[in-house]
Parts: structure tokens; C-alpha cells; sequence
């Protein structure tokens, strides 16, 4: 039994961190990224020995379409950058909004605090695709301001409707880690006179940035993982396009593997490192406090 | 504003400092505190004793008002505390407070701590209050240690710290809530000898301690509080010699 206990240990410091951010972790592992390859190697090659030998095989077919896949035509920034494209938009516009819903959350205020909170229960506990449909379809393909009329492309609006759970995830964030915090802060805080106004600011905000920046890491990762549902609303991100590119081959069957399998690489070589680096900056931020 | 009895201004020093009478404090249906009154001069220093949960670090919370009360009165130099209109401010520059878990702001060095409160709350000039902090700094005997990181510092020191950052308000009254409980035996007497030196140089204090070595030794007055009232007080020596109270008998027999 013994020999069991470091790992019930270390489960039970994620499951914590987990209950306290309100989201599992990505613990990937070098090992992970073995398996990956191992298992791309193995179809790529099952598919290419396959294949008739009179068409293209799989792997001329994959590198043939690879830049379509990943940007789309020359001078476009389409594919697999506009899945990154609308990630950073998303995540840029859902950290301001989840940053100002978190501080509402613990507002001193009642309406405010109520208020806050059930718009962050509810784009928290609402399906990511539903929310994306509802915004994609409610939303208008133009805005007129006077004059002039601003055009709303459809990854735009799939910036939006990703920005929203994203906004509540991260409000739920900022809440939990003012939340961990020793009250002994705020109570010495209030004991040398500072206003709260002064405490959150100068003394709980500033310890809790460092908590925030693992678990806001990894809503990124997540965030990231999810640009694809955009797909199923036409976007033209690299799931639309690879599934352009194999129907433009015939949609032979012996591609869909090699082709899928390639996507899931791409993704997987974009958030492994992104999420090593958080489970690095954890370990460092845990030993400093 | 128009509550009775409130004289902020006509204090004077020979009047007590803090003054506690029939203090009522509930935590919902528990009633933690039930009346207790105590006086405390300016320059005495009153060491408050008594089993766990007897209410001991409840009834000094309420002197700052980190813990509101029900019934009773507190004034602390003539400022009612259970004034609903009271200034937080006011009171809390007038009274300092060390805490059992030192409370330390961990994202800043151990002077920062001590200057922090002077300069944002009090907005004191920046080299007067660096100043000043030196000073405290070796009050307390923590020279070389002024840009360590709380968690770089043992126990005690952190505590010596805590210390330092309360007095660099300039209180007129220290609280100490059980500062030595989570402390190494080693290191709780560096920080008891801080308290003393406070204490010899006429800053009021008032303690929860378990140490009875030093109530002894130390406090002007003691009090001895069980389930939520004062049951015995007196200065030390008839307090530890004379005990009447069957229950302060019983817990001094424990201890001593």
C-alpha cells in the first residue's frame, strides 16, 4: 500500500487544483507525444501500403494539400492559422470580460455580486456549440454605424461565441483564486487600515496573478482544441479545409486517417509545448508561496 | 453620529485606554462572549488567558473591530467601536494587531511590509517612513533582513516582522492574538523579548497567550476567561498564588 501512496498524493493535489479552478488539467506527458507519433507513423504507412497504385498516394495527397490545410490559398489566412486567428481574438476578448465579471463576482455589492454570478454560471454551464450557434445565427452578417457599414465575417462571430464561455471560465478563475487565499490577508490588511479598494489591488490581486497564469494556460489549450467546432458554421478553418481537400481527392476512404490524424498532430504540436510550460510555471509559482 | 455617550475627543489619558463593557458576541446561535467587561491604563500591559474556545481571541478581535458585537460597549481611547458610524480608519490607526499565522504579505520583502501601510494608508513621506522602518527594523533585531521574502524567514522572525509592520502605524495600543502559538519553542522567545521591551517602554499591550512564564513575568494585570466570561482576574502574583475560582485552579494546575 505504501508503494501507492505518492500517487494518491499527487491525484489528490490535481483533483484540488481541478475542484478549485473549475476545469480538469491538461497533464500531458512526454510520453504522450511518443504515442502520437507512434500512432501516425503506423496509420500513415497502413493507409500509403493500402492505397491503389495507379492514384496519388496518401502521403503525395497530404503534402500536396499540407499549406491548404494550414493557411489556405497564397496571401489567405485561412486553414489552421485562422483556428489560432480566432483563438487569440477569443481568448484576448474573454480574459478582459472574465477579469471584469471575476472582480464583480466578489463585489461587496449584492446586485453585483448576484448579477455577475449568474451570467458566469450561465455561459459556464452552457454547451460551447450551442453557444457558438446561437451567436452565429443571431448575429448579423453586417453592422450599420451611420453611414457606414461594417462587414461581420463569420470568424469573427465565432470569435464571439468562443469569447463567451471563455470569458466565464476565466471569471470563475479570477474568483477561485481570490477565493484561496489565506483570509488572514485581508484581515491584517484591515488591521493596518487599508480600504478594500487598496487591499484588493495592492495586496490579493497582485498574489493572485501568479495563480491565475496556469490555470489561464490551460484555458487557452482548451480554448485552442475547440476553435474547430467553428467548421460546422462554414468557417473556413483547417477542418473545413482538410475535409475540402480529401472530398477535392475523391474522398477516397484510405485518406481520411492520414488526413485526420494530420490535424490532430498539428494540434497537438501547438499545445503540447503550451502546456509542458504550464505545468512548469505551477510547479515554480507553488514553491514560491 | 448622535450616539449616546460618544465623547471621542474629550479623552483623556487618565482615563482608560480601551475599555470593554459587558461585551455580547454570538456567532450565530453560539454565544461566544457573554458580558465581559475590562479596563486597560495607558502603558499596562494585560495578558488574557484561559482554555481554547473560551472566547480569549474573539474578545480581541472585537477591540478592532475585525469582529462586530452584539451588545456591550468598547471604546478605545473614547472611540465607541460599536458605533455604527464608527471610523475604521480612525480606530485602526490608533490600534495595532499580530496575528498567530504572522500574516505577512508574501509578495513583498519583509521592509516593504513594515512601510506599505504608512505610505498608502497614511500617506506619509517615502524617506520619513523608510526611515522610520530602519529604525523598527532594529527594534526588533532584524538588521540584514530587511529584503528578504516572508517565506525566506523563519517563524519567528516573520513574527518579529509582523511586529515591526504593526508599530510602523505608531498604535497606541498593540493587540496580540496567540502570536506565539505556531512558533518553534526556539523561536518563541526571541519574539516574547520584542513584546517585553514594547511593553517596558510603555506601549499598551494587551495578549491571548498560552505563555504563562511570561503573563507572569510581564503583564500588569491578568485575565482568565471560560466559556465566554472573565472568571478570575488580578495581577500576576495574587493571580497565580491566590487563585479563588475552582476552574482557574483547575487550568492553572494543568498548565503550570
Amino acid at each position: 500500500m505504501d508503494v501507492l501512496l505518492p500517487i494518491a498524493r499527487q491525484q489528490k493535489a490535481q483533483a484540488m487544483t481541478e475542484r478549485l479552478e473549475g476545469t480538469f488539467r491538461l497533464n500531458l506527458q512526454p510520453h504522450h507525444a511518443i504515442w502520437m507519433l507512434l500512432i501516425f507513423v503506423f496509420t500513415v504507412g497502413a493507409a500509403q501500403a493500402q492505397a491503389p497504385r495507379e492514384l496519388i498516394s496518401p502521403i503525395d495527397a497530404l503534402v500536396k494539400w499540407m499549406p491548404f490545410i494550414l493557411w489556405g490559398q497564397e496571401g489567405t489566412l485561412n486553414g489552421f492559422a485562422l483556428n489560432l486567428m480566432i483563438s487569440f481574438f477569443a481568448m484576448l476578448f474573454g480574459t478582459i470580460a472574465g477579469v471584469t465579471l471575476g472582480l464583480m463576482q466578489i463585489s461587496l455589492l449584492l446586485p453585483v455580486r448576484k448579477g455577475s454570478w449568474f451570467v458566469t454560471q450561465f455561459f459556464r454551464n452552457s454547451p460551447w456549440l450551442v453557444l457558438l450557434f446561437t451567436i452565429m445565427l443571431l448575429f448579423p452578417f453586417e453592422i450599420e454605424l451611420g453611414n457606414m457599414i461594417i462587414p461581420v465575417p463569420d470568424w469573427m462571430k465565432a470569435v464571439i461565441g468562443f469569447a463567451l464561455p471563455v470569458m466565464a471560465n476565466i471569471s470563475e478563475v479570477v474568483r477561485g483564486a481570490v477565493r484561496s487565499l489565506p483570509t488572514g490577508q485581508w484581515e491584517s490588511a484591515e488591521s493596518l487600515a487599508f480600504s478594500r479598494r487598496q487591499t484588493l489591488w495592492m495586496i490579493i490581486l497582485p498574489q493572485c496573478f501568479k495563480r491565475m497564469i496556469p490555470p489561464w494556460i490551460n484555458w487557452y489549450c482548451i480554448l485552442a482544441m475547440a476553435t474547430p467546432l467553428a467548421s460546422i458554421m462554414g468557417v473556413e478553418e483547417s477542418v473545413s479545409y482538410t475535409a475540402q481537400a480529401m472530398n477535392a481527392e475523391g474522398d477516397r476512404p484510405e485518406l481520411l486517417p492520414v488526413f485526420y490524424l494530420f490535424l490532430l498532430l498539428i494540434f497537438f504540436v501547438y499545445t503540447y509545448p503550451i502546456a509542458r510550460w504550464s505545468i512548469r510555471l505551477e510547479k515554480k509559482f507553488v514553491v514560491k508561496t | 453620529m448622535a450616539s449616546p455617550g460618544k465623547k471621542a475627543n474629550g479623552w483623556t489619558p487618565k482615563q482608560p485606554m480601551v475599555s470593554i463593557k459587558d461585551l455580547h458576541k454570538s456567532f450565530g446561535d453560539l454565544e461566544v462572549l457573554k458580558g465581559v467587561s475590562l479596563e486597560v491604563m495607558k502603558g499596562e500591559c494585560i495578558c488574557i488567558i484561559g482554555p481554547s474556545g473560551s472566547g480569549k481571541s474573539t474578545l480581541i478581535r472585537c477591540v478592532n473591530a475585525l469582529n462586530d458585537i452584539q451588545k456591550g460597549s468598547i471604546k478605545v481611547e473614547g472611540l465607541e467601536v460599536n458605533d455604527p458610524n464608527l471610523d475604521k480608519l480612525e480606530l485602526r490607526k490608533k490600534v495595532g494587531m499580530v496575528f498567530q499565522q504572522y500574516n505577512l504579505f508574501p509578495h513583498k520583502t519583509a521592509i516593504e511590509n513594515i512601510m506599505m501601510a504608512p505610505i498608502t494608508v497614511l500617506k506619509q513621506d517615502k524617506d520619513e517612513v523608510a526611515k522610520h522602518a530602519k529604525s523598527l527594523v532594529r527594534k526588533v533585531r532584524l538588521e540584514g533582513k530587511e529584503d528578504s521574502y516572508p517565506g525566506e524567514l523563519s517563524g519567528g522572525q516573520q513574527q518579529r516582522v509582523a511586529i515591526a509592520r504593526a508599530l510602523a502605524m505608531n498604535p497606541d495600543v498593540m493587540l496580540f492574538d496567540e502570536v506565539t502559538a505556531a512558533l518553534d519553542p526556539e523561536t518563541v522567545k526571541e519574539v516574547l523579548v520584542t513584546i517585553q521591551e514594547l511593553a517596558e517602554e510603555g506601549m499598551t499591550c494587551i495578549l491571548v497567550t498560552h505563555e504563562m512564564g511570561f503573563a507572569k513575568e510581564v503583564a500588569d494585570h491578568i485575565y482568565f476567561t471560560d466559556r465566554g466570561v472573565i472568571v478570575e482576574h488580578g495581577p500576576p502574583k495574587t493571580f497565580f498564588k491566590k487563585a479563588k475560582d475552582p476552574r482557574t485552579k483547575e487550568f492553572l494546575s494543568q498548565i503550570l
